[in-house]
């Protein structure tokens, strides 16, 4: 089915209502059950996906032209861009900054919001910052994705968001020794 | 006066922002599988399947409306073939036909000719029962309700389930008068 298309607003529409379904009625009271699930959606999409596009490659010989192959091609496929800003440490972890990221970029997030998460008191960061709380819960699903692309790529890991720049979005991988 | 109602969504299809279909295709297939693992009985996948697409289909008419240039349908067997050539091309990329009306014009059946839900799907023998497909079903009542009218959306015949085709059963149950709070030239 090479070159086969559909719009991107069935994409949208179809991640959006699988992210309010498990945070509003599967898993309601039960975030931490929920952001679980969607990453493990992702998780599945990203083995897959990661499976196909290498179908015909060589093996990467080391980490970093596997995460290149993640910013570059990976990328492209599903966002028809590539990562902007490749970070790392050398030591196994590396931050893949995404200039624009498509799936925030139709979202209405006040940005002042997402700074209510590093307020001192809980309580006000939940009523405050609802709307960035539901970004955070759309990024378990691309955060998935490519933990899921990396391990079938051999690359177990963690892998976490950071929107503190939007709509720019760090997605930061740690490769589990 | 209205242009013409379209009798295709190829125009639009080409128009709109589309992606590698993969990404979809492998998505739902991912959701189901969770689903399933999640609810447990088959007969809940379906039904929160439905749902969703429901949801989905209430948010996505505003969209086709906006998009397609179809003007107001005049009746459920125009309704019907909107849906098919240009309400299905121009979201899945892919056309229906409509056959099997029954005498009173008020429910049709609509077979895919193609299915990018289905793309790269086996199901195991203990999914038997899923309607694999019940997310589009729930989307074509949810689309409709918005414009009016009260449907019922069923699958007939599914290629997983080792029919020849894809056909969707459409029942128009209630057409609901609309009423504006303005006049049409106002």
């Amino acid at each position: 089915m090479v070159g086969r298309e559909v719009s991107e607003s069935c994409v949208d529409s179809m991640i959006i209502e699988m992210v309010s379904s498990y945070c509003d009625r599967f898993c309601s009271a039960k975030p931490e059950l929920a952001a679980r699930r969607i990453e493990a959606i992702g998780y599945q999409v990203g083995l897959q996906l990661s499976e196909r596009y290498t179908m015909e490659r060589p093996r990467f010989s080391d980490h970093l032209e596997a995460i290149k192959f993640i910013c570059k091609d990976f990328w492209s496929e599903l966002f028809k861009k590539q990562i902007d800003n490749l970070k790392t440490n050398h030591r196994g972890t590396f931050v893949l900054q995404d200039n624009r990221f498509r799936w925030l970029t139709r979202m209405s997030i006040d940005p002042s919001e997402t700074n209510a998460n590093t307020s001192d008191d809980p309580s006000v960061a939940t009523t405050e910052s609802k709307s960035a709380q539901s970004a955070s819960m759309h990024l378990y699903f691309p955060c998935g994705i490519i933990r899921g692309a990396l391990t079938n790529l051999g690359i177990p890991c963690a892998v976490s968001a950071d929107m503190s720049n939007l709509p720019a979005c760090s997605f930061v991988v740690r490769i589990k020794a | 006066m209205a242009p013409l109602a379209p009798r295709t969504g190829d125009a639009v299809f080409a128009n709109v922002e589309r992606v590698n279909a993969e990404l979809f295709t492998l998505t739902y297939g991912a959701i189901v599988r969770q689903l399933l693992t999640d609810l447990e009985e088959v007969e809940e996948v379906n039904k929160q399947l439905d749902q969703m697409g429901y949801n989905i289909g209430i948010r996505l008419i505003d969209e086709f409306l906006a998009k397609s240039n179809v003007s107001r349908c005049v009746d459920f067997k125009e309704t019907a073939d909107v849906i098919a050539k240009v309400g299905l091309k121009m979201f899945l990329g892919v056309t229906a036909s409509v056959t099997n009306w029954d005498v009173d014009g008020t429910s049709c059946s609509l077979v895919l000719e193609d299915n990018p839900l289905v793309d790269f799907v086996e199901l195991p023998d203990t999914c038997q029962g899923l309607y694999y497909c019940n997310i589009l079903s729930g989307v074509i009542r949810g689309a409709l309700e918005m414009v009016s009218m009260k449907t019922e959306v069923t699958w007939v015949r599914d290629m997983l389930r080792g029919d020849d085709a894809y056909e969707l059963r459409l029942k128009l149950l209630k057409q609901v008068p609309e009423e504006y709070p303005y006049k049409d030239d106002e």
